[in-house]
């Protein structure tokens, strides 16, 4: 068997147009735009020799893969390396990495952790902590909206909110930016997240351990369904690590781009400070222009089907999230921010039972951020170029200089 | 076949709808008001909660024991008749389907 980037060499159908590009270069990282038009137009579904995967990026057949857990399996990995065949580089994920029916159990107890209820409980501290922070930046005659803003938030909030008493804000980002870089091919961002690794990973497992959460935090939640029986403590231990691999570099990015896309659509936030009701769809429209996973994959565990083309067991497939959302079949108009949009069914959370379990606490803490802008701030201005910083599987800017004019 | 919704105030809607859609994305596509459904369908989210009305209650199924997790955790509080509408699935024999709207979603 002949393996390519951890994973079987395909032999494709024959009828699947070849799309001949590399989307981990870092030029495509930079901007993504002009690969996510060639493979929308390309077909349905296409082969990428580079890497021996299939690709999709219309919005339909992107929903339709992403979602069909019993064809297209996580349990193999999420990225290149298909785990049934290569030792993966962490013990895999409980609940990103596994089908159901252990999957089922996980996310029900991740689920109960990061419910609405448990959301709404945590809205006081969010509040405050948005608003403080905005006080602060409003003092600065300019400053750097990534470091300065889109990290601090959620690393002020979010270990607070699972109980750590062991709070790293570096390791905190750096995880799970590792973990997303670990999911592409073996290429320059790959290599460097795997000799971080070790150091970041050590120190998030020891944070993760029982004795290094308080009380009443979502941590400490999980490990009293381990208590109860639901899982065992060791599998408390991983879940409480998921907190910190998908809620922190994740909504740093969403922070991040909604100050992006507001601050370079000066019509739209003026649109949101009249109309406050507006918050939670602006954060929906801001995960759709901008796709915070721009990429996951799925292994086909069958021989099985992509819009009528055979698909053998053991193939790769890429599902480009961020192209799906801006499929203008789908969207209309998706190259126009528009936070009125209401753009429901954007695979910025995924699809299906995979979907982002964390989808709500994100929204509280944009919610948050947002409210406490439009309270205190007139006008959001770039005072210099944004830059993106290229990682495998996330789109996030790397740094956005800022000011805030207040009311 | 057709949907109808009724909106906490009592206005009702009348929607026209495809067997195989879920109540959810039915009131999505005709726009009707009240129906937020932010998870998409995901079962993560809970503002697509409706009142099945009494008649239909039976027709239109169980709740499985995770749409019930979510709807516990639903702002507007949990009856009997609750359901998320992205969980209930449009056949022939709902025809003429009637639900609440859950007053409030987020």
């Amino acid at each position: 068997m002949t393996m390519i980037e951890g994973h079987r060499q395909l032999t494709p159908d024959a009828a699947i147009p070849v799309l001949d590009v590399d989307p981990y270069s870092e030029e495509t990282l930079h901007d993504p735009e002009p690969f996510f038009t060639a493979l929308r137009e390309a077909g349905p579904v296409v082969y990428i020799p580079k890497y021996s995967v299939l690709a999709v990026g219309r919005y339909e057949e992107t929903r339709v893969v992403f979602s069909d857990h019993e064809n297209f399996v996580s349990s193999r990995g999420i990225g290149m390396d298909d785990f049934k065949l290569e030792k993966p580089w962490r013990p895999p994920s409980i609940i990103l990495e596994v089908d159901p029916p252990e999957h089922t159990k996980t996310r029900k107890v991740m689920a109960r952790a990061l419910s609405p209820k448990v959301v709404r409980s945590l809205m006081d501290s969010f509040t405050s902590a948005a608003e403080q922070l905005v006080d602060h930046l409003l003092k600065q005659s300019e400053f750097e909206a990534v470091a300065d803003f889109a990290e601090v938030f959620p690393t002020t909030v979010f270990p607070k909110a699972v109980g750590m008493k062991d709070v790293n804000e570096r390791h905190l980002v750096d995880y799970g930016a590792i973990v997303f870089n670990a999911v592409g091919p073996d290429n320059e961002r790959r290599r460097a997240a795997m000799a971080r690794a070790p150091e970041v990973g050590g120190w998030i497992t020891a944070a993760c351990a029982r004795d290094r959460l308080t009380d009443g935090g979502l941590g400490e939640m999980v490990y009293e369904a381990a208590d109860a029986g639901e899982i065992s403590h060791d599998e408390a231990g991983m879940l409480v690590r998921s907190f910190l691999s998908a809620g922190v570099d994740t909504t740093v990015t969403g922070i991040g781009s909604a100050l992006w896309c507001l601050s370079q659509n000066p019509s739209q936030w003026e649109a949101l400070k009249a109309d406050p009701t507006l918050i939670r769809p602006c954060f929906e429209e801001v995960l759709r222009f901008t796709s915070p996973v721009h990429t996951f994959a799925r292994t086909a565990n069958v021989d099985t089907q992509i819009a009528g083309h055979t698909v053998p067991e053991g193939a790769k497939i890429l599902c480009v999230l961020g192209a799906a959302n801006m499929d203008p079949n789908k969207w209309g108009d998706p190259e126009v921010f528009r936070i009125d949009r209401k753009p429901v069914g954007h695979l910025a959370f995924g699809a299906g039972i995979h979907g982002c379990v964390g989808q709500n606490i994100a929204r509280g803490e944009l919610e948050a951020v947002l409210r406490a802008l439009i309270a205190k701030v007139d006008r959001i201005e770039p005072t210099g170029p944004a830059v993106w910083r290229p990682n495998n599987a996330i789109h996030s800017l790397d740094k956005m200089p800022l000011r805030l004019v207040a009311k | 076949m057709q949907v109808t919704f009724i909106q906490p105030d009592g206005t009702e809607t009348t929607v026209n709808a495809n067997s195989g859609d879920s109540v959810m994305q039915t009131a999505l596509n005709a726009g009707v008001d009240g129906i937020v459904a932010e998870c998409g369908g995901s079962m993560a989210c809970a503002t697509c909660h409706v009142y099945v009305a009494d008649e239909w209650v039976s027709k239109a199924g169980n709740r499985s024991e995770s749409e019930e997790d979510m709807l516990d955790c639903a702002m507007s509080e949990m009856r009997d008749t609750s359901r998320l509408s992205c969980q209930i699935k449009l056949s022939d024999d709902l025809d003429g389907l009637r639900v609440h709207i859950a007053p409030e979603q987020t």
